[in-house]
Parts: structure tokens; sequence; C-alpha cells
């Protein structure tokens, strides 16, 4: 039986499907199958951060609404052989999501997935409601700032009461925080929250900090997962953070800012 | 357990109506003379202090001093009190007459609940000096057993009453969470939401917290908020109390 796991914020623009995106071929890199399904029913971005909105025939709500078969509408990534994405119309709202035709769904990709990420929109409406619903496991996307750790603060409440485990009364809904662009630099400067403040605060396990970096946005655009380049600390990061969510013991990394010569910052500067 | 934590009626499921049993927190005003242009200024002096608190706030109109009054034009009171960005909801301690002319005037009657129990007059609190510990008056103490025990954190957005009891909670209660109780609220980590003792008009509930940083708290309906506290006692375990109408915070000893 495979894991349902919800990449979550509350907040907007804190990173949940570069976070899916780069979480999902990184399990998928090491051998586990995988599924990432966009949640963001009229949006629709995680087919462009994956690199396969070319290849989009059928979608999660058809699929939903029994027009199209599960892997009619599951597309294969060209780069992992285990990652298969599940993409989102974009001509229809978030209404299309009913209970009943999500946990359909999520039940037949139990069967053939070991790892089901389910990115979900921002908001604490019904589309983030229904991306947490089902969920095993949460991970919480926070940036290092008081309007993003509130909001984070918001949908663990929610995870808590709403989620099928709080209804039903099981185990709760395992919990991780993934701190997402952060900057040592400007938390050294006073102008970005700390990493222990923001743990003080939402007081649940951290699973990585993900430095801020060009390599993200650049990684966004070119429609590869950003865990996929060698040469970014923000990959590396997120390297770290599936290796701990799948129960390795690592050291924190990208926590310090990096000591520059003064050459370096010129380099950077013109860069 | 007589504590609830927002807890449903029994729902109706439909196909497409939902009703719902819910738990709110409403303001009562009293109104004392609503043809009274000194009312309204008084008002308007309340509202001044603490804006982002009333505006839009749900609020009762308690007509209990109106029992005897010559009658006065409802519509027009809830006009002006609208004009002041308070919302009208329902009517309590009303007339018939008085009852009658809110469902014209398209709010609710409310009956029973909310603060009937009388607020103990100073006198009968008998205020101590600072941390000593007071027998609690027969109507502040909860049947032995009754206390309600949280030991997750209250999260921005949750709200956990304790009917009849106290509450204890033994983590955090994060900004934008809120906690109510009938009786004492105990937090053993910090308080950063806020906190309501004594709901139902019990002026001996206290809150204690280990660490705070309220956005506001409450005593039997009389309130301060993080703007009017101590900067020195913020982030200190304290002790929150009413001396007469004055809620008083001050530093666990």
């Amino acid at each position: 039986m495979g894991k349902v796991i919800v990449m979550t914020s509350g907040k907007g623009g804190v990173g949940k499907t570069t976070t899916s995106a780069a979480f999902s071929a990184g399990l998928a890199s090491r051998g586990h199958k995988t599924v990432v399904i966009d949640f963001d029913v009229g949006l629709r971005n995680l087919d462009l951060i994956m690199g396969c909105e070319r290849r989009v025939v059928f979608d999660f709500v058809h699929v939903i609404n029994g027009d199209a078969r599960l892997n009619q509408a599951l597309i294969r990534d060209k780069r992992l052989e285990h990652l298969y994405i599940l993409p989102t119309s974009q001509t229809r709202d978030k209404d299309a999501l009913t209970r009943e035709g999500v946990e359909r769904v999520l039940t037949e990709l139990r069967e053939q997935f070991e790892y089901i990420i389910c990115d979900s929109p921002a908001g604490i409406e019904r589309g983030a409601l229904m991306a947490l619903y089902f969920a095993d496991e949460a991970i919480i996307v926070t940036n290092p700032e008081v309007s993003s750790v509130r909001d984070s603060d918001r949908i663990l409440g929610v995870l808590q009461s709403r989620s099928r485990r709080a209804e039903e009364g099981l185990d709760p809904v395992r919990e991780h925080l993934l701190l997402s662009r952060y900057d040592p630099e400007r938390v050294e400067r006073g102008e970005m929250m700390k990493v222990d403040d923001v743990l003080e605060i939402l007081a649940i396990p951290l699973l990585g900090v993900i430095p801020e970096s060009r390599s993200v946005l650049k990684a966004s655009n070119v429609g590869t997962p950003v865990i996929l380049d060698p040469q970014s600390a923000a990959g590396d990061a997120y390297r770290d953070a599936v290796g701990r969510f799948l129960g390795e013991s690592l050291p924190f990394r990208f926590m310090r800012p990096e000591r520059r010569g003064l050459f370096q910052r010129f380099l950077r500067r013109s860069a | 357990m007589t504590a609830t934590v927002r807890k449903a009626g029994p729902a109706e499921e439909t196909v497409s109506i939902q009703f719902r049993g819910g738990l709110y927190t409403l303001m009562r005003l009293k109104v004392s003379n609503p043809r009274d242009q000194a009312f309204f200024t008084a008002l308007m002096t309340k509202i001044a202090q603490a804006p982002d608190f009333f505006r839009h706030a749900p609020v009762v109109l308690d007509l209990q001093d109106l029992a005897d009054a010559p009658p006065f034009n409802m519509a027009e009171l809830i006009r002006r009190l609208r004009q002041h960005q308070l919302v009208p909801v329902a009517v309590a301690n009303g007339t018939d007459e008085q009852n009658k002319a809110a469902i014209n005037a398209g709010i609710s009657i409310l009956r029973g609940g909310g603060g009937e129990a009388p607020v103990p007059r100073p006198a009968e609190i008998s205020v101590l000096p600072t941390g000593e510990p007071r027998e609690p008056s027969a109507a502040a103490e909860p049947a032995a057993g009754q206390t309600l025990l949280v030991t997750q954190a209250v999260r921005s957005g949750q709200q956990i009453y304790a009917r009849h009891s106290d509450i204890i909670v033994l983590a955090s209660i994060s900004a934008g969470g809120e906690l109510l109780s009938d009786g004492h609220i105990h937090v053993y980590g910090t308080l950063r939401g806020r906190a309501h003792a004594g709901l139902k008009g019990n002026g001996a509930a206290r809150i204690f917290c280990r660490s705070l940083e309220a956005e506001l708290v409450s005593i039997a309906g009389f309130w301060r908020v993080r703007e009017d506290m101590p900067d020195d006692l913020i982030g200190k375990p304290v002790q929150i109390f009413l001396k007469g109408e004055q809620v008083v915070i001050e530093p666990l000893p």
C-alpha cells in the first residue's frame, strides 16, 4: 500500500510545487515508484515544472469524472523510470474535486505506487482540503517570514482536525517542516526569521532547510526538478531532505552564510 | 466529559444543504439608553481603543436595562451600530415588544445562555496580594475530573472551549488560536493567541501561563489587548485576574 504525502503551506508562492517536483524526483531516483498529483485545478503548474506540459492529453479531473482511465492520464517521466505525473485541468475549478472521486483515484494509485505526492494549492479552501484529506504524511513548506509561519500554523490545525485520519480517529498525520528560500545572510542581518524561531512556533520536526538559490528559478523555467541539478545547493538540500524522509540521519547544511572572498563576492555581483 | 471542542450538533446530510451546530463566542452590548447621544459617544470611545477587535464584530444587544424603558426605534439603533462597524445579530433579554421589533429589523432573538450569571462584585472577589493563593469561591470550583486537558498545540484558527470547567494546555497557543473556559485557564507553553477565562461571567476565574505573548486576554468579559500589556511582562510567566473591572497582569512568584 502506497503512502499519500501532501505538500501544503496555506500561503502561496512558498515553493510547494517546486518541492513536490523535487521530492517526487528524489524518491523516484532512489528507486521508489512515485507519482505526483497536481491538486491546483484551474492553475496547472506542476506539468510545467516537471517539463511534461506538451504531453498532457487526459488529466486528474478526467479521471475523477470517469472520462479517462488512470493509466491514460498518468505521464511517465522521461528522465526517471519510477516517476509519474498526474497533471490537472486548466479549464475546470476546484469544485471538480469530489471527495469520492479523489478517494477512488488515490485508492487505485496506492496499489500501484509506493509514494503518492499531492501538490496542494494555496489557501485553506476546497482544493487544499481535498489535497490533505487523505494524507498519511504532510510536508509543510514554509518560508522564514511571519505570514508564512502563521499560515503554516493554520494548516497544521486543519490537518489535525479535518483530515481523514483526524475524522476517523486514526493515528495523526505525520508532520514534517521544510523551510524553503532560506537566506542565511539575511537571517544574520535580522531580516529573516531564524530556523530556531520558526521551529519554536510550529513545533514539528525539521525535514530540511532549502537555501534561496537562483538554480530554483532556472530549473523551473527549463522544466527540470531542481534536485536533478548536481551543481545546485538547493538540489543538495532537497536530496538531504529526501534522505531524512527515508530515515537517514544527515547533518543540516546551508544554514550559515558561506564565507566568500572579495573576488568571489565580486563574481557573484556581476553574475 | 462536558468540555467540547466546537461541538457539532446532529448534522443533516442532504444533497446540498448542511446545517451544523456550532459554538461561537459573541460579544454582548448592554444597551442602556439608545436615544441618548452619550451612549453612542461612549461606544465610539470604546471602539477607538481597539478598532480591529470591533471591526465587523457580531454583537448581541442586551436589552436587560430597557425592560421598563419607553419604546425606541430598533431599526434606527441597528443602523447606528452598523455605522460604527458593529454587526448586531440578535437581541437578548428583550420584552415581547422589543423582540418583535428585532425580528422585523432582520435580527434574531437569543434566549438563555450568555452571561446571565452575574459577574461577582469586587467585594466577592476578595483580591489578595500578588501570587497568594486564594480559596476558590463555590461558583469557581469545578467538579473534580472535569478539567479539560489539551496536550497538543492549539494552532492558528483553532478554538477550544472548556464548558463548565477549567482548561489546562500543555503546549503553546499559536497566534490566531483561541482558548475559552468557563473557569480558569492554565497554559504551560507560550500563550500567543487569545484566552478568555470565566466566559459565562465568573470574575474569579484566572489565566496562568508560562510565557505571555497573547494577542488578547479576557476575564468575565473584561479584556486587555496586547498593546495594553506591560512590555516588561511579555515573555514572562504571569497570572491574569480581575480586580474590579480591571484586568490585572502580574508576574508569577
